[in-house]
C-alpha cells in the first residue's frame, strides 16, 4: 500500500471576494440568531403545537450530521477495511465531519427552547431518562463533536509544531503524543459513536407512530437511517474532494474516488433495495402507487437514490463529472429522505400546516455560510488537504 | 488482509449475535401499568352540552391567562388547546348529527411522552399524572412530536417557554388530586375518581344503554389505555371526535423494543467498541511493518 503525500496547508489569503460574501450572509444571519433569542420561536420561525419540529431539526440538525458523515464512512473502509490507499481522504472528510456536527450542535442551541438547560445533560445522569432515544443521540452527538475534533488534533499539532517556538508549540509537545498513544480507542469510539446516533436519528421518529406516514414508518428506520448516512458520508467526500480541487486547484483524485464509488454505489442500492423490500414485506404495496404527495416523495427519494447509485456503479464513476453528479444526487436523495421523514411525511393532523420562515431559512443559509467560512480559513492554514497543487495553482 | 478481514467478520458476526439475542427478548419489554392508586377522568359525550364551563373553570384553577387571539380582543376564545388552554371543549359536526368533545391530556397508561424525554421532566407521579417539571426541561419538544393526541403544548410566544398540559389541577395540592373541570361539571359530563372505578363505571353505562354509545371505552385498551376515559354516542366513532385509532399496543412500544434490544445492558456497543479498537489496532500494527496503511 502506497505511502500517501503528506497533507499541507493550502496557504493563499482568506479575505478574498467569495469570502467577504459569505461573510456577509452568516452576519445577517447572526443578528437573526440573537433576535431569535430574544423573541423566542414562536415570532422567529413558524413552528407550532402541531410542527414542533422544523427546517432546523430536519436540515440542520438530522441532515447537517449525516452530511457529516464523511469522517465515519472513510474511517469505516480505511481504519476497519484496511483500505490504506483512501488514507489521504480521511483527514478532509474529518474536517468537513466535525464542522458538521459543529453546526449541528449550533442550530440545536437555536431550535431548543431552554438552551442553557442542555448543559445539564451531560452533567446530571442523575436525572437520565434511559428510555429516550434523544438522549442518546444528545450525548453521543456531544461526545462526537469532541472525538472528531481531537481525531483533527494532529493537523492543528503540525502546524504549531513547524511555526515559531511559544504557547502552541508547548502544547502540542505536550498533547501531540497523547493523542497519537490514545488514537485506537478514539477512532473506535469515533465509529462507534455515529454508528450509535444516525441510527438513533431514525428511532427517534418511530415514536411519531400514527402521524409518520406508512411509507416511511418502519422498524427498519434505524437501520435505514445508518445505511442512508453511511452511503451520504461517502457521496460528501466525492463531492467535497472534487469542488476543492477545483476551488483551491489541486490535484484531484479521481482514479481513488473511482474506486471509492464502487463502495458507495453498492451502499446506496442496497438501501434502496432494502427500503422496498421492507415496504413489500409489511404489505404496504399500495401505498407505493397511491400517487399522491407522499408516492411522489418517496419515489423521488428513490430515483434519486437509484440513478445516483447505477453512475457510480457503471463507467460514469470514472470521469469526475459523473462522480460530481453522482454525489450530488446521492446526498439530495440523503438530505430529502431525512427532511421527508421528520416534516414531509409527519403529518399531525388536518389543522396544521408549517412552511420554514423567512428567519429559519436565513439562519440555516448563515449556518452553512459559517461552516464554508471555518472549512476554508482551516484548509488555507491547516494541513488538511494532501498532494500537491496542480500546474497553474493560484498561492 | 485476510486475517484482519476473518477477525472483523467474526467479531461483527458475536456483536450481531449479542444485537439479535437483544431483539428477540425485547418483547418482554415491561409494559407499564397503571398504579394502584391511579385516578382519571371520565367524559360522557352524550351528557355534554358544550356548556365550557369546565374551560373557564380550567383557567382559573390552573391561572392561565384568556386567548384572545381569535375573539377580537373581547373575549376568551382558543381555538385548540394551546399555551393558554389546557382544556378545551370541541364540538364535531356530521352529518346531522353533531357531539361535543372535550379534550386534555389523556394520562396514559404508557406514555409515549415519558419515553421521549431526555432528562424525565415529564414524569408518571402520583396517581399515575403525567406531570412537567420545568427545572429539567431543555425545550426539545419531542414530547409533542410523540404524543399521539397532540397534547403537550409550548409558549412558543415566549423567549423562554414551558411546556403546558392538563396535570389533573396537581398544583391544587388536594390528595388525591381534584381536576376542576370535574368538580365544576354542571351535568356530570367529565366526572373523575379512580381509574378502576371509572372504567366500571363506563361499562355499566355501556351495558344499560348499549344502543346509545359506541360499543367501547376509549381509553381501556387503546394506545397501551389511559386514564381518561371516553365515551361516545352511537354512531360517532372515536376518530371523529380526535382519537385517534392507535390499536392496543402501547404507543412506545415498537421504538422501546428496538432500542431496548439493542442497547440491552450496553452489551452491544461495548462488544463493537471491542471488535472496532481490536481490528483497528491489529490493521495498525501491520501498518507499522511497512504492511499496511501508515496512520
Amino acid at each position: 500500500m502506497s505511502a500517501h503525500a503528506k497533507a499541507q496547508p493550502v496557504g493563499g489569503p482568506i479575505w478574498t471576494r467569495g469570502f467577504r460574501v459569505i461573510t456577509a450572509l452568516f452576519a445577517v444571519s447572526a443578528a437573526l440568531m440573537i433576535w431569535r433569542w430574544i423573541v423566542g420561536l414562536g415570532a422567529a420561525t413558524d413552528l407550532s403545537d402541531g410542527y414542533p419540529w422544523g427546517l432546523w431539526i430536519a436540515f440542520d440538525v438530522v441532515t447537517g450530521t449525516a452530511l457529516g458523515c464523511g469522517g465515519y464512512a472513510m474511517a469505516f473502509l480505511v481504519y476497519i477495511f484496511n483500505k490504506g490507499q483512501y488514507h489521504p481522504l480521511v483527514r478532509p472528510a474529518v474536517l468537513t465531519s466535525a464542522l458538521g456536527y459543529t453546526m449541528a450542535a449550533l442550530a440545536i442551541n437555536l431550535d431548543v427552547g431552554r438552551p442553557l438547560y442542555i448543559y445539564l445533560i451531560p452533567i446530571r445522569p442523575s436525572w437520565w431518562n434511559l428510555n429516550s432515544a434523544l438522549l442518546e443521540v444528545a450525548l453521543c452527538v456531544m461526545s462526537y463533536v469532541a472525538v472528531l475534533w481531537i481525531e483533527l488534533s494532529p493537523a492543528f499539532f503540525e502546524r504549531w509544531e513547524a511555526g515559531p517556538d511559544g504557547f502552541f508549540k508547548r502544547l502540542s509537545a505536550t498533547f501531540h503524543p497523547i493523542v497519537k498513544k490514545l488514537m485506537v480507542p478514539l477512532l473506535a469510539v469515533g465509529i462507534l459513536l455515529p454508528t450509535m446516533h444516525q441510527s438513533s436519528l431514525g428511532s427517534l421518529m418511530l415514536l411519531a407512530g400514527t402521524k409518520l406516514h406508512g411509507l416511511w414508518h418502519t422498524p427498519l428506520l434505524p437501520l435505514l437511517f445508518l445505511i442512508s448516512c453511511v452511503g451520504m458520508g461517502y457521496a460528501v467526500v466525492a463531492f467535497e474532494g472534487t469542488l476543492a480541487a477545483r476551488v483551491f486547484h489541486r490535484h484531484r483524485e479521481t482514479t481513488m474516488l473511482a474506486s471509492l464509488g464502487k463502495v458507495t454505489g453498492a451502499v446506496v442500492m442496497g438501501w434502496a433495495v432494502l427500503r422496498l423490500l421492507d415496504i413489500v414485506l409489511r404489505g404496504k404495496l399500495g401505498l407505493l402507487f397511491s400517487f399522491d404527495m407522499y408516492g411522489f416523495f418517496f419515489w423521488l427519494e428513490m430515483a434519486l437514490s437509484i440513478v445516483g447509485g447505477l453512475m457510480l456503479l457503471s463507467a460514469y464513476r470514472f470521469s469526475e463529472a459523473g462522480q460530481f453528479v453522482a454525489s450530488i444526487l446521492i446526498v439530495t436523495s440523503g438530505a430529502l429522505y431525512r427532511i421527508d421523514t421528520y416534516l414531509v411525511a409527519y403529518n399531525p393532523g388536518p389543522n396544521w400546516s408549517y412552511f420554514p420562515s423567512v428567519p429559519e431559512q436565513v439562519i440555516t443559509l448563515g449556518i452553512v455560510a459559517f461552516e464554508i467560512m471555518l472549512y476554508v480559513v482551516l484548509v488555507k492554514t491547516v494541513p488538511i488537504l494532501s498532494g500537491s497543487a496542480s500546474a497553474g495553482a493560484v498561492k | 488482509m485476510a486475517t484482519n478481514r476473518r477477525a472483523l467478520l467474526k467479531g461483527m458476526a458475536a456483536a450481531g449475535a449479542v444485537v439479535a439475542s437483544g431483539v428477540t427478548t425485547a418483547e418482554a419489554r415491561a409494559r407499564r401499568k397503571a398504579p394502584a392508586d391511579a385516578i382519571g377522568m371520565l367524559y360522557d359525550a352524550t351528557l355534554c352540552i358544550g356548556c365550557k364551563t369546565c374551560v373557564v373553570a380550567c383557567k382559573q384553577a390552573n391561572g392561565l391567562p384568556p386567548d384572545t387571539s381569535r375573539g377580537g380582543g373581547l373575549w376568551d376564545a382558543p381555538d385548540d388547546l394551546n399555551s393558554k388552554t389546557k382544556n378545551i371543549i370541541k364540538l364535531y359536526k356530521g352529518e346531522g348529527r353533531q357531539s361535543f368533545m372535550k379534550a386534555q391530556c389523556m394520562h396514559c397508561v404508557d406514555p409515549s411522552c415519558i419515553n421521549a424525554c431526555m432528562m424525565g421532566s415529564l414524569e408518571k407521579r402520583e396517581y399515575g399524572v403525567v406531570t412537567w417539571h420545568g427545572e429539567r426541561c431543555t425545550g426539545c419538544r419531542y414530547c409533542g412530536v410523540a404524543c399521539p393526541y397532540g397534547i403537550p403544548t409550548y409558549e412558543y410566544d415566549k423567549a423562554f417557554p414551558a411546556v403546558v398540559k392538563c396535570e389533573m389541577c396537581a398544583q391544587r395540592k388536594d390528595k388525591p388530586f381534584k381536576p376542576a373541570c370535574c368538580e365544576i361539571c354542571p351535568v356530570k359530563a367529565v366526572i373523575f375518581g379512580t381509574y378502576a372505578d371509572l372504567l366500571v363505571e363506563a361499562k355499566r353505562r355501556l351495558a344499560e344503554h348499549p344502543d346509545r354509545y359506541e360499543s367501547k371505552v376509549f381509553g381501556e385498551t387503546d394506545g397501551g389505555g389511559t386514564q381518561v376515559l371516553y365515551l361516545s354516542a352511537a354512531g360517532i366513532p372515536f376518530d371523529k371526535l380526535g382519537l385517534p385509532d392507535l390499536g392496543p399496543e402501547p404507543v412506545p412500544e415498537l421504538q422501546q423494543s428496538i432500542q431496548h434490544g439493542i442497547y440491552q445492558g450496553f452489551i452491544a456497543p461495548a462488544a463493537l467498541f471491542a471488535v472496532l479498537a481490536g481490528v483497528i489496532w491489529r490493521n495498525r500494527k501491520a501498518a507499522a511493518r511497512g504492511e499496511g496503511v501508515d496512520s
